[in-house]
């Protein structure tokens, strides 16, 4: 039972932290505070659906699609809606009010859109959903997929942004862009760059989500606010703090559910949350703020 | 300046505003059109509810009525006007909405918004106002105190407590003809809906003597319950009850199968009726049990689902839908009865009943639609009340889940 509990409660941390890590990055380096996130990865579960049940192709091979269109969107939302606002910034928090009040707008378009062409139906489709031995426990494949996508993820882009030299650009324009441009950096391009990403990562989460959630056009606010919890719990920026943070309310959910009562899971997500908050503010991978 | 500027909008947003709901109102004097107004969620947790059982009717009801020409009514053929507003699943904005159409766009009737908590909320508002009120998708045990307290107000799918003893009434046969043993594990979800049938289904069971090894309530739009379904896996329950949202019925049966917990009588809740389930599940939906039910093999039953695939391009789910569309055709004929659009006379004709509909003879809040039904071979049939014509045998034991591809 113990094995199990926590074993399922990983799978479902790490959909967690997979979900979260494109928002840390946007928040993070870009600073943007992107309330239309949610929106965005229910998008990818949409194009993941119609690619599964009318296109035929699997989701994982429909990634490989799903990527660089999503990566290339969000690039152009950056550029046409966010680049005015960072030009006109006079500090971070003007930015971050101003990308609040766009992204909420935005969030409206998305939803309004995909409520035309899908209507508010619940979608949901059979993928992988064999059942996997580990440790004893009966896991289904596609969460094991999910959970695998959040540890490459998360480990790799936390050496990408440590280890080498565009990941040091990008860190640099998260702790101080005025200062990065001083040694050379395009500060424009790394924001750009970095929302993009983070707007690819939210695809990924998204297509694989929707292996094993029902989903639907009015649930991506859902997708937010777990996000923005496990972003703020985690550190802002870090990819690192994400996955453990991500992990760690999956198994506190697991736990509860089984030993305590499944009625509490999300009241244990913000116990957490708020006893991180009262004892290191700045999440538990997060740097002071200057 | 800034003042002033504000103050010239508003004055002349209250201007046109008159102006609008004075021209509204001699549109409805004039009655070229009947105005049938409604609220509901297009956005927000109940859009998906409100778009499997409710807005589907709604618009296939108004097109087959003005492609017909329009609602004979007096020996005139009135066209219907449409008035719609999303309330973006909360009360206060369906009380706005409500109120709105009440007061501002002066609408003929006013259809039921979607779910429980909606209709509760809208109720008092429309009685006041003189509006019948069709609750088409709300189960509560307050139903019959209701009715009783707004004299025009039908809680067409009944109480909780109905589905609740209809279901262990069933499972008590099935026990005494040593079946089943006495043990139910049985979960919940923590919303208005969750509530009251486990409230009303654990008093129901533990009545006839049945051992409640599991209840437990889970948080509303949560679909990951493995846990639970592992934890009630080694209690060794024949029965397994959830009322459950659609999320969490998809989440649970997905769960149960990927974990192999296989019992005997596996109940699901809200969402099993769906045609999503059958699409999603397929062959695994086979022996499922659920509240509602249809005889498809009664033509008027099928004819309409088939008018529903060709309107909507998907089927209605097998429960709350029919009685809907029960209720839109009840309205029609009332309407037609009373020759005119005098409110008061459509009132009075609703509440004599005696409509021809697809569940046949009915008056809104008749609860002669199946309790307890079951996914056998790709329809969601009715197996209990047993004594309702057309009662389907139940598949027992729930046959094994198939291995997912």
């Amino acid at each position: 039972m113990l094995s199990y509990a926590i074993f399922s409660g990983i799978t479902l941390g790490g959909m967690y932290a997979l979900v979260a890590m494109g928002l840390t990055l946007q928040y993070g380096v870009s600073r943007i505070m992107n309330l239309a996130y949610g929106e965005l990865v229910i998008v990818a579960s949409f194009i993941a659906f119609i690619f599964m049940t009318t296109l035929g192709i699997n989701p994982i091979v429909g990634l490989l699609i799903i990527i660089p269109l999503s990566f290339a969107l969000n690039w152009i939302i950056y550029r046409i809606l966010l680049t005015p606002l960072v030009a006109r910034a006079k500090n971070r928090g003007m930015l971050e009010v101003d990308s609040i009040l766009a992204t909420f707008g935005l969030l409206f378009i998305v939803q309004g859109v995909l409520l035309v062409w899908f209507g508010g139906n619940y979608y949901s489709y059979d993928f992988m959903n064999g059942a996997v031995n580990v440790f004893g426990a009966a896991i289904a494949a596609n969460r094991l997929v999910a959970l695998g996508f959040a540890i490459v993820i998360g480990l790799g882009f936390y050496l990408i942004l440590t280890k080498t030299r565009i990941g040091t650009a990008l860190r640099a324009v998260a702790v101080d862009p005025t200062s990065a441009r001083l040694v050379a950096i395009d500060v424009n391009f790394a924001s750009c760059f970095a929302f993009a990403l983070g707007g690819a990562m939210a695809a990924v989460g998204g297509v694989l989500v929707s292996m094993f959630l029902t989903f639907s056009t009015s649930m991506g606010v859902v997708f937010t606010m777990k996000a923005l919890i496990v972003v703020i719990m985690g550190g802002v920026g870090n990819l690192l703090g994400a996955l453990i943070a991500g992990l760690i309310l999956g198994v506190a959910e697991s736990l509860v559910a089984t030993y305590v009562d499944p009625g509490l899971t999300i009241a244990v997500t913000y116990v957490i949350f708020l006893l991180v908050l009262l004892i290191k503010p700045s999440g538990l991978f997060g740097r002071a703020s200057s | 300046m800034q003042i002033s500027a504000k103050l010239r909008i508003a004055t002349i947003a209250a201007a046109t505003t008159a102006l609008m709901s004075t021209a509204t109102l001699f549109g409805a004097n004039a009655q070229e059109t009947y105005r049938i107004g409604y609220a509901i969620s297009k956005t927000g947790p109940g859009a998906p509810g409100a778009a499997t059982s409710t807005t589907p009717n709604y618009e296939m009801w108004v097109k087959e009525i003005n492609d017909a020409g329009g609602l004979k009514v007096g020996g005139k053929q009135i066209p219907i006007e449409v008035v719609e507003y999303d309330d973006r699943s909360s009360s206060e904005e369906a009380v706005r909405a409500i109120e709105r159409l009440i007061n501002q766009d002066k609408v003929d009737f006013i259809l039921s918004p979607w779910g429980t908590g909606m209709n509760l909320a809208v109720a008092p508002i429309l009685d006041r106002a003189g509006y019948a009120h069709l609750a088409g998708t709300a189960v509560t045990d307050k139903a019959p105190q209701l009715a009783k307290r707004w004299k025009n107000s039908y809680w067409l799918l009944g109480t909780g407590e109905q589905y609740a003893v209809e279901m262990a009434e069933f499972l008590k046969g099935l026990k005494e003809a040593g079946k089943i043993n006495d043990k139910v594990a049985m979960i919940a979800v923590a919303d208005g809906f969750g509530i009251e049938l486990s409230k009303a289904g654990r008093k129901a069971l533990e009545d006839r003597d049945f051992d409640l090894v599991y209840d437990k309530t889970y948080p509303l739009g949560s679909q990951d319950l493995a846990t639970i379904v592992n934890e009630i896996k080694s209690l060794g329950a024949d029965t397994f009850v959830a009322f459950s949202y659609p999320p969490g019925t998809l989440g649970l049966t997905e769960q149960s199968r990927v974990l192999g917990f296989n019992p005997k009588i596996f109940y699901a809740g809200v969402g099993t009726a769906f045609p999503l389930y059958k699409n999603r599940f397929g062959d695994n939906a086979q022996g499922v049990v659920s509240l509602g039910g249809a005889s498809e093999d009664d033509p008027k039953i099928a004819d309409y689902i088939a008018r529903h695939v060709a309107f909507a391009d998907r089927e209605p789910d097998r429960w709350a839908s029919i009685v809907n569309w029960a209720s839109l055709q009840s309205l029609q004929q009332a309407i037609e009865r009373a020759g005119s659009t005098d409110r008061e006379a459509i009132n009075a004709e609703l509440a004599k009943g005696g409509f021809d509909t697809i569940l046949g003879t009915y008056k809104p809040g008749d609860q002669t639609f199946w309790q307890v039904g079951q996914w056998q071979d790709g329809k969601f049939v009715g197996v209990a009340p047993t004594s309702m014509e057309g009662a389907h045998e139940l598949v027992f034991p729930k046959p094994e889940w198939k291995a997912a591809q």
